[in-house]
């Protein structure tokens, strides 16, 4: 049995070696451009089948952001939804026969913690500006300041732990079932990993809202009557 | 096979052993508890089913860690290279 831990190498570009991931990872985002640039050509304002579907999978999104935040939607849709909709179908592509989901390696996983880990950065910095930012570490005493440079690390890395676990011990489970037991066998756990994948696509993308949200709060001035409006619940992870 | 290899084959069966027991018992109580809230409240269903599942992910991360420290004592031991 492979390691789940390493990766095989297919050919190289240069100095820079492309292994199976690498390249899941570009057919994925291939099919998600080419969808979305095919699926959004003529947009009406009376929206056929193709672009109520769309627009289905559009607002759902925004509800999800809207009941996450309470914020609007709109400064957060793109990253989000790419977030979401990458690792959803990076999740599920191990339904294709030869096909090693790229959320599987380490690498990916990294890759996209590594993304949230800035977009929580640029997102506080926007709404609160760098002063108000760093400010932010500082609350509610400046006795947090390590703390909070920590927790701000270490709940990246734990999301990333989270989804790199989550799905590589599904396929790895998958791949001993199948060695020891045969054809039809594993299909009842592809099925679990189906809701798995879902789940932790949600998960993440839900996560990476919360962060994002949390920075963008501590970041900004407190307004006067703060004190008596009762703020949103903030999800503290 | 010397008592490096042995004790690394024992510590990730331990690691996953006991590192399952936890989540296990506290997913039963998350679970449960939703089960009550939703229940009493069924209108809230999506609410608390949606935080449920968000909550559950959280608590299953603790069992994640000890699966990949016993895939890295397995399969990337330091010691053992």
């Amino acid at each position: 049995m492979n390691s789940p831990l390493s990766s095989t190498v297919l050919f190289t570009i240069g100095p820079v070696p492309i292994n199976q991931a690498v390249l899941t990872t570009w057919a994925i985002m291939a099919v998600l451009v080419l969808g979305a640039a095919l699926l959004s050509r003529r947009l009406t304002l009376v929206p056929g089948k193709r672009q109520a579907a769309l627009e289905l999978i559009v607002a759902t999104l925004d509800t999800q952001i809207v009941e996450t935040t309470g914020a609007k939607p709109a400064p957060y849709r793109g990253f989000i939804g790419t977030l979401f909709l990458f690792i959803l179908v990076a999740n599920w592509s191990s339904l294709i026969p030869g096909v090693e989901p790229p959320t599987a390696q380490l690498e990916t996983d990294a890759a996209l913690a590594v993304l949230v880990f800035l977009s929580v950065i640029w997102f506080g910095v926007r709404s609160g500006g760098l002063i108000g930012y760093l400010k932010s570490f500082a609350a509610p005493n400046p006795v947090m300041i390590p703390l909070n440079m920590l927790e701000s690390l270490t709940r990246v890395f734990s999301m990333f732990v989270r989804l790199f676990g989550n799905v590589m011990s599904g396929v790895f489970v998958i791949g001993i079932v199948a060695s020891l037991a045969g054809l039809l066998v594993p299909i009842p756990l592809m099925a679990l990993d189906l809701l798995t994948g879902l789940v932790q696509a949600y998960i993440f993308a839900v996560l990476a809202m919360v962060f994002i949200t949390s920075a963008v709060e501590d970041g900004k001035p407190a307004p006067a009557e703060a004190k008596t409006t009762p703020s949103p619940p903030k999800k503290d992870i | 096979m010397d008592y490096l290899k042995l004790a690394s084959i024992f510590c990730a069966a331990f690691a996953v052993a006991f590192g399952a027991l936890g989540p296990a018992l506290a997913e039963g109580r998350a679970v449960a508890a939703a089960m009550d809230a939703i229940a009493r409240q069924p209108e809230a269903a999506n609410t608390i089913s949606r935080t449920l599942f968000v909550g559950l992910a959280m608590i299953e991360t603790t069992a994640i860690y000890c699966l990949v420290i016993a895939l890295l004592l397995l399969f990337a031991n330091p010691l053992l290279a």
